[in-house]
């Protein structure tokens, strides 16, 4: 069976697999029982999935593991901890940023990857970085409170 | 007795849940474990040991049939709790949902968590209370009038030391009926009731490792996909199992025309389900969509019957000048964001599932009625699913896995594709609605009809057909579930004449389901578009033309704070000023629950069509408020879906299959849509606190369509409101 080795959360991980294009979301769930990013379409339509590879906000379900190898691979779980969560995180926890919560690990994931590139992106940016991530709940409003938060313009 | 598991085997099943609530809520299942291995759980919702639990530790447990679907019943009902027992709210737990522990509360919709739940657990909470302070009495010797609770203690109110919970009954039954007049807290005392506090789950959704039904893993689990047919209600001809031996592991299972796989990994197994071949037989017994309307109009009927009868409308309305008009609202999917999943482990005569089920002993009765088991062998086992507004998928894939389990004799993991979850959830039903009124010369509504024309739900239905079961040739209940979609079609204003007259139609085009707030969106969309159309007839404002019409003074107070909040300027519509417009909207939900009303702003372009929701302003009374903060979120949650479902959402399908499978085909609100929401509530302390999950959907629709109608002069009946409806709207 091919085998590849990702690089994640700042660990090598070997894994083989039997179909080289099975998608990098499987391994991550289902081998390395990394389950933050969610299965929500397998289309790259809904944003779920998110991880950050190489800097860029990817959907892992359209992303074969064997095109992920050799790349650095940030899942939810790698980008905060429990004890010390990304400063995203915190805001959507201020916010209270989550109805259900079963897109939001896709929601930080894309947040983080564009105020990396823009730390300081206003509303309307915000809402153009989310706008190929859904929410169904209708949280939009304190995500996007929670973005601006993150992004040092907290309003209340 | 539960048979399906013993108390070791639940510990140790519970292994990898007791792993992620520990990650989100540390303690949580640990404590409720323990409480459970104790006392031989009751689930007998008269008896306070059936809800409430109070550890060795001194802190507590409560045991709620009601469950957390993302509303944020997780801390109210633990502030309810608290507030009654004097404790604070971070020493209780919550479990939810498990057959084996928590009391039946019926299932977890229609607004009814803190209603009925919540405020059942509250009486529970004050009779422990009681109980706990008679103890104290009791061992101390001094009267129970000497004694209040504070912080996990029963102290004296003159001051002085306190003797713990965990000291009086920890890890011991209170062995008492719930009092239904046992004291509650004065509201003037409320420290936990009414402050905004946080979830105890977010922290662990945002960082990932909250557990989810999705997530969930036990020992020797397989993962388990449904191959669906192609059209619905084909047969299954024929299978060639060699098609899928490329994959080694995976295994074909065929029940009748149920059809799925199972492989030890969840990529084999969906794989397998896209490389298995099936022949199936041609089917073709849907409407399509284009042909709802008309089959609406034209039956099989079951009955009509009049819902609202007040003076003579007819007579009324033939002789004035009537305004008419029709609107439609179309099937719609829940749209959940992960398609559902369970997980059942059916062995040795026994089933336990795991399920985002809103009603996890009803569904225990339809489980073990599909595998003839006897109930006390079958535990359903609640864990957050994907947002759920209504009956979406998940009963169905607990099906699906029930019967994949049982096949293989492991358990099985299944969740739906996209497709699926799009093609095959239960669907709000259609509905259309006549009306016909007139004003009088007084400015006032003289007279109101409204027919409408909507599917029958059945009566005494146990459970939705589930697909599964019917694949298989399982026997079930023959029927369809609507909720009560018939409710608010009157108006909430005095008029001296009306009439509410329903056409029931016999079936659904489409299997259908609740969906939140089941209907009255729809009515709601009817009746405050209609009000306005009214307003339009009288050259009245929109606001003033409500409140001549009403004398609740609840009602009112929502309407002038939802005015004030989005700064509203009395006149008459349309709007002096073409493509920018305001509308309004208010509901007294069921005429006897919350109070709403709403306001926004729109612009819409004329030569696109397009309309964008600049600003939303919400006034809401739901009585006693338990938590402002999953209040709000409700709220929130309420209007920008609703705005997505009349902006965007209909079910395509033709005579075989539903065709909006995906995201694309099925579009929904996205963030760039997504306007500033402003939101006024109402705290009424010593009002019975109401329902909120489903009220302050209901103006949307109207709001808006009153609002384009504002900006363009035009109005737009049908939703939902594409570019070329709004664009047909103004031509």
């Amino acid at each position: 069976m091919p085998s590849f080795t990702l690089a994640v959360n700042g660990e090598a991980k070997t894994v083989e697999v039997r179909d080289p294009d099975e998608p990098l979301l499987y391994v991550l769930r289902d081998r390395l029982s990394l389950t933050g990013a969610k299965f929500g379409c397998g289309l790259g339509q809904c944003g779920a999935c998110t991880v950050i590879v190489d800097d860029e906000a990817v959907r892992s379900c359209r992303m074969p593991v064997s095109k992920s190898a050799g790349k650095k691979i940030t899942t939810i779980e790698g980008l905060g901890t429990p004890d010390k969560p990304h400063p995203l995180q915190v805001a959507f926890v201020t916010e209270q940023a989550a109805q259900c919560g079963y897109c939001v690990t896709g929601m930080v994931m894309t947040g983080a990857a564009a105020l990396a590139r823009k730390p300081n992106l206003t509303r309307e940016e915000a809402q153009q970085a989310l706008a190929g991530n859904l929410c169904r709940c209708g949280t939009h409003q304190r995500i996007l409170h929670a973005m601006l938060r993150a992004a040092g313009k907290a309003t209340a | 007795m539960i048979a399906a598991l013993s108390r070791r085997e639940f510990l140790q099943a519970g292994g990898a849940l007791v792993i992620g609530f520990t990650l989100s809520a540390p303690g949580f299942a640990q404590r409720a474990a323990r409480a459970e291995s104790k006392l031989g759980k009751t689930l007998d919702t008269g008896e306070v040991d059936g809800f409430i639990a109070v550890n060795g530790d001194g802190s507590v447990t409560i045991y709620s049939g009601k469950v957390d679907l993302g509303q944020g019943l997780r801390i109210a009902i633990p502030q309810m709790a608290a507030e009654e027992l004097g404790i604070g709210v971070e020493q209780i737990a919550m479990v939810e949902g498990d057959t084996a522990l928590t009391p039946d509360q019926g299932a977890t919709a229609g607004s009814s968590g803190i209603i009925r739940g919540g405020v059942q657990i509250r009486q529970a909470a004050a009779t422990a209370r009681e109980t706990l302070i008679g103890l104290a009495a009791a061992r101390t010797g001094k009267p129970a009038a000497e004694f209040d609770t504070v912080d996990g203690e029963v102290r004296p109110k003159s001051g002085g030391t306190g003797i713990r919970f965990g000291d009086l009954v920890g890890d011991k039954r209170f062995g008492v009926r719930v009092d239904p007049k046992a004291k509650l807290r004065d509201p003037a005392s409320y420290r936990v009731v009414g402050q905004p506090l946080a979830r105890p789950d977010i922290p662990g959704k945002v960082n990932g490792r909250h557990v989810f039904v999705h997530d969930f893993k036990i020992e020797g689990m397989l993962h388990g996909r449904i191959v669906r047919p192609p059209s619905v209600g084909a047969k299954l001809n024929a299978v060639d199992e060699t098609s899928i031996k490329s994959i080694p592991d995976a295994r074909v299972v065929r029940i009748n025309d149920f059809l799925g796989v199972v492989a030890p990994n969840e990529w084999d197994a969906v794989s397998a389900a896209r490389m298995l071949k099936a022949q199936w037989s041609e089917s073709a017994p849907l409407l399509g969509a284009d042909a709802v309307l008309a089959w609406m109009r034209t039956g099989p009927f079951d009955g009509d019957e009049t819902l609202v009868k007040k003076g003579d409308a007819r007579q009324a309305l033939a002789a004035a000048k009537k305004v008419n008009a029709e609107f439609y609202w179309p099937m719609q999917s829940h749209g959940s964001m992960g398609p559902s999943c369970a997980v059942a482990d059916v062995r040795d005569g026994n089933a336990t599932v795991w399920s985002a089920s809103q009603a996890t002993h009803r569904f225990r009765e339809t489980i073990a009625k599909a595998l003839a088991l006897p109930k006390d062998a079958v535990r359903v086992v609640y864990l957050d699913g994907s947002g759920c507004y209504g009956m979406n998928g998940h009963d169905d894939a607990a099906a699906d896995a029930v019967l994949l389990s049982r096949a293989v004799g492991r358990p099985v993991r299944v969740q739906w594709s996209r497709e699926d979850e799009h093609g095959w959830d239960p669907k709000a039903p259609p509905q259309l609605l006549s009306l016909e009124g007139a004003v009088g010369d007084d400015g006032k509504i003289a007279a109101w009809r409204t027919e409408m024309w909507i599917p029958k739900a059945t009566a005494s239905l146990p459970n939705m057909p589930l697909l599964a079961l019917d694949a298989a040739g399982i026997a079930q209940t023959p029927g369809i579930t609507t909720g009560l979609i018939s409710q608010n079609g009157d108006p909430p204003y005095a008029v001296p004449h009306q009439e509410v007259l329903v056409h029931w139609l016999k079936s659904s085009p489409l299997r259908p389901s609740n969906f939140r707030a089941p209907g009255k969106v729809a009515n709601l969309f009817a009746v405050e578009s209609f009000t306005d159309m009214l307003a339009v007839a009288a050259r009245r404002d929109p606001v003033e033309f409500r409140l001549q019409g009403l004398s609740d003074p609840r009602g009112i107070e929502v309407i002038r704070r939802t005015a004030a909040l989005i700064g509203w300027q009395p006149r008459p519509s349309p709007a002096p000023n073409f493509g920018s417009g305001r509308g309004f909207a208010y509901v007294h939900y069921k005429h006897n629950e919350s109070y709403v009303a709403m306001a926004m702003e729109v612009d819409v372009d004329k030569a696109s069509g397009a309309i964008r929701v600049r600003r939303v302003a919400c006034a809401h009374d739901c009585g006693l408020i338990i938590n402002p903060a999953t209040l709000k979120a409700q709220i929130e949650g309420n209007i920008l879906q609703t705005l997505s479902r009349t902006l965007f959402e209909q079910v395509a399908f033709d005579r075989s299959r539903v065709t909006s499978i995906d995201w694309a085909s099925y579009p929904i609100l996205r963030f760039p849509d997504a306007p500033e929401i402003q939101i006024d509530l109402v705290n009424r302390p010593t009002e019975p606190p109401l329902g909120a999950g489903e009220a302050s959907a209901t103006p949307v629709p109207a709001a808006l369509a009153n609002a384009v109608y504002d900006a363009v002069g035009a109005r737009v009946t049908t939703v939902p409101f594409t570019r070329d409806r709004v664009r047909a709207a103004i031509a």
